[in-house]
């Protein structure tokens, strides 16, 4: 194996108190604000342009390009705010960021906001997860008392204020317009774009809205600088990011890498699928993006390569499921998520995933008319972008690649339940006494 | 989106407000720190659900006259966000998981073996009010399926033996840790620690699970490292 790890935000992840300020200055940290101090803001945001730095919460947006979209003549302030409401499934790296270096994260708050000029940033975190919003409180409220946050910051003259925000319990606001409605103190439901919140975002003011991830590569790229940053990864994907493998895999976990990885290098570190089963079909970037198969090991995983096979790096969370596993039974639990989470606002995806659960529940049971796989296609046709934002997408894309690559496993939905078809017991990591779901 | 709380009968008597004059000026001074005030709402919202358990009809009041707005728009609010109980939930709120990854790794297993357990289903809360049950969606922890949650503490790669164990040690009061994090107290002091108070437990648990070290430990082992900038680098445009 030629490609290795390459762990900058992993690192310090397994060391003593790491969540603590003292062991992650004693590890070299707050030393990318001072370098970030010395420069002017628009330099900051040259360095971080300069780097290839990409979103790493699922679009893929060049981060540096973004903060130049704000408006600096705008008399009204700017905001910083970081999406840290991982819900999309499979996505688990900024959960543990938050959790075991706070401080990571901290420091690009401090210097992404120097660079944009915002004197008042929020890390928006998902509700279900107290401990890391604990941590994270507990980093911010060390800041202040360290001056590493509040009134001009280590003598620069640059002030900023933090808030750590509760979600609770709402996918779409990691939709960052629905993000900014729910800071508002509002239902969270996307809003239209144009305008797009680097204009008019927070209260109406110039807004950058940053996935945890990205935020927290910021200050290795001031310290080390761009060039060393865009030294790793390919040539459109720069840089490391954080894989996170789940399922049936030995090794589940988080694995930091320069993109040009593969999916067969991935699972080889995470020591291949589980004993005596083989790979049937994987998430590359959480259940939004389009299932492969083992035909696509061998593809690299950063953002031109997944997308020139017809889906998506997303936020690099692959769900691996090996052959015991019912791909109707799976696609039925993701729509169902997508229904639940759907706020309502669009008709086409209010209606339309609550009748992809009606046809996939009939399926499950065996009990699908002939045709129902062709209505189930026809009706992800109909709906398909027909909404403001992508939770849509993310819903009639994982129907749509699970038809095109397991057609006929549907078609059994005719006659055999799923649960007879592929016994679900198989797939559980622990005896199962009775039949579930039946 | 707050379903669950609809299947109930309405008619049955919800228990008293606990929300006193100390807990309005708690609310007020969350206003306060944002900006504009309904900024506020959601953490005032879970300081409700600490005191009350439950959204309840004086919190919606409160939080409509603090922040100037209509009950109907507290309420619109209250009603969106998952988390958010229009019924009393329990002292412990149980989480399963049963998105697509967990449910076939067991997640669906682990539904059934607590609402056998419990004698209770999605969205109910015991007689006694102990525990409540919820099927939760994704809770950003996949490599640590199945994953189940208590008052939104993290219990990870669990077991039908390990959760009727957890069911068992926290019905007779025996101290039961999360996998990555503190004790388990409550559903109330983890909707404090959501509303933005510390309570001192940040310490407790480790830094990270093994899952999440998987990649670090494997690049030690294997001596992998991020390449070394090549020098310190000079800060280019420096203040005029």
């Amino acid at each position: 194996m030629t490609t290795q790890l390459t762990p900058v935000l992993t690192k310090n992840w397994g060391t003593d108190n790491s969540w603590t300020l003292a062991a992650y200055q004693k590890q070299g940290g707050y030393t990318a604000i001072k370098k970030a101090f010395a420069m002017t803001p628009e330099a900051v945001v040259g360095e971080v342009k300069e780097s290839g730095l990409r979103g790493r919460g699922g679009a893929g947006f060049p981060t540096g390009m973004k903060w130049s979209f704000v408006p600096q003549d705008n008399p009204n302030p700017k905001y910083l705010v970081v999406n840290g409401d991982e819900s999309e499934p499979g996505t688990c790296k900024d959960i543990p960021l938050l959790m075991a270096s706070p401080h990571t994260l901290l420091e690009g708050v401090i210097i992404s906001s120097y660079a944009i000029n915002a004197h008042m940033a929020f890390i928006y975190i998902r509700g279900e997860v107290v401990h890391p919003i604990r941590r994270m409180r507990q980093a911010v409220e060390e800041a202040y008392a360290a001056g590493l946050l509040g009134k001009n910051i280590c003598g620069s003259g640059f002030d900023l204020d933090v808030i750590v925000q509760s979600g609770a319990g709402a996918y779409i606001c990691g939709e960052e317009t629905a993000l900014l409605n729910s800071l508002e103190g509002l239902r969270g439901q996307p809003r239209l774009r144009p305008p797009f919140p680097a204009v008019a975002g927070l209260y109406q003011c110039p807004t950058v809205v940053n996935n945890v991830e990205s935020i927290a590569s910021v200050p290795s790229i001031i310290d080390n600088g761009a060039a060393w940053f865009a030294s790793m990864g390919t040539e459109k994907s720069q840089g490391f990011t954080i894989y996170s493998l789940s399922g049936h895999v030995q090794r589940p976990g988080q694995y930091e890498a320069a993109f040009g990885i593969t999916m067969r290098e991935l699972l080889e570190m995470a020591g291949g699928i589980r004993e005596g089963h083989e790979l049937k079909f994987f998430t590359p970037g959480g259940s939004s993006t389009p299932l492969l198969t083992a035909d696509h090991l061998d593809t690299v995983m950063d953002f031109e390569s997944l997308a020139a096979v017809g889906t998506m790096l997303g936020t690099k969370a692959m769900q691996v499921f090996d052959e015991t596993v019912s791909v109707v039974r799976t696609t039925l639990r993701w729509v169902e998520f997508y229904a639940h989470e759907s706020c309502g606002k669009c008709t086409p995806c209010r209606e339309g995933t609550y009748w992809l659960v009606q046809l996939l529940t009939r399926l499950e049971a065996g009990e699908g008319r002939k045709g129902d796989v062709d209505k189930l296609l026809a009706l992800v046709d109909l709906i398909d972008s027909k909404s403001f934002c992508p939770l849509l997408g993310g819903a009639v894309a994982c129907v749509s690649s699970a038809v095109e690559h397991f057609r006929k496993e549907f078609e059994v939905g005719y006659h055999t339940p799923a649960w007879e078809y592929l016994p679900y017991d198989r797939s559980a990591l622990f005896p199962v006494a009775e039949e579930v779901d039946s | 989106m707050s379903d669950s709380a609809m299947e109930h009968d309405e008619t049955e008597a919800l228990p008293p407000t606990m929300i006193d004059q100390a807990v309005i000026k708690q609310l007020t001074a969350l206003s306060k720190r944002y900006p504009h005030p309904r900024s506020a709402l959601l953490p005032m919202l879970h300081l409700v659900q600490a005191v009350d358990g439950f959204i309840s009809a004086r919190g919606i009041e409160v939080c409509a006259e603090i922040l100037g707005i209509t009950q109907a728009q507290v309420s619109g609010v209250a009603t969106f966000y998952t988390m958010y109980k229009r019924r009393p939930a329990g002292k412990h709120h149980i989480g399963v998981c049963t998105t697509a990854l967990c449910a076939v790794m067991g997640g669906d297993a682990l539904l059934e073996t607590m609402e056998d357990k419990l004698g209770i289903t999605d969205g109910e809360t015991t007689s006694d009010g102990l525990f409540s049950l919820e099927k939760v969606e994704c809770n950003a922890a996949c490599d640590f399926a199945p994953v189940m949650m208590v008052n939104w503490e993290f219990m990870d790669n669990m077991t039908p033996q390990k959760a009727e164990q957890l069911i068992d040690d926290l019905r007779s009061g025996r101290e039961v840790r999360s996998t990555r994090g503190p004790k388990l107290t409550s559903l109330a002091d983890s909707e404090k620690v959501l509303a933005g108070f510390l309570d001192g437990q940040g310490n407790e648990g480790p830094s990270a699970g093994e899952p999440s070290l998987e990649g670090v430990r494997l690049a030690e082992k294997k001596k992998w490292t991020a390449p070394a900038p090549k020098k310190t680098p000079k800060a280019k445009g420096g203040k005029k």
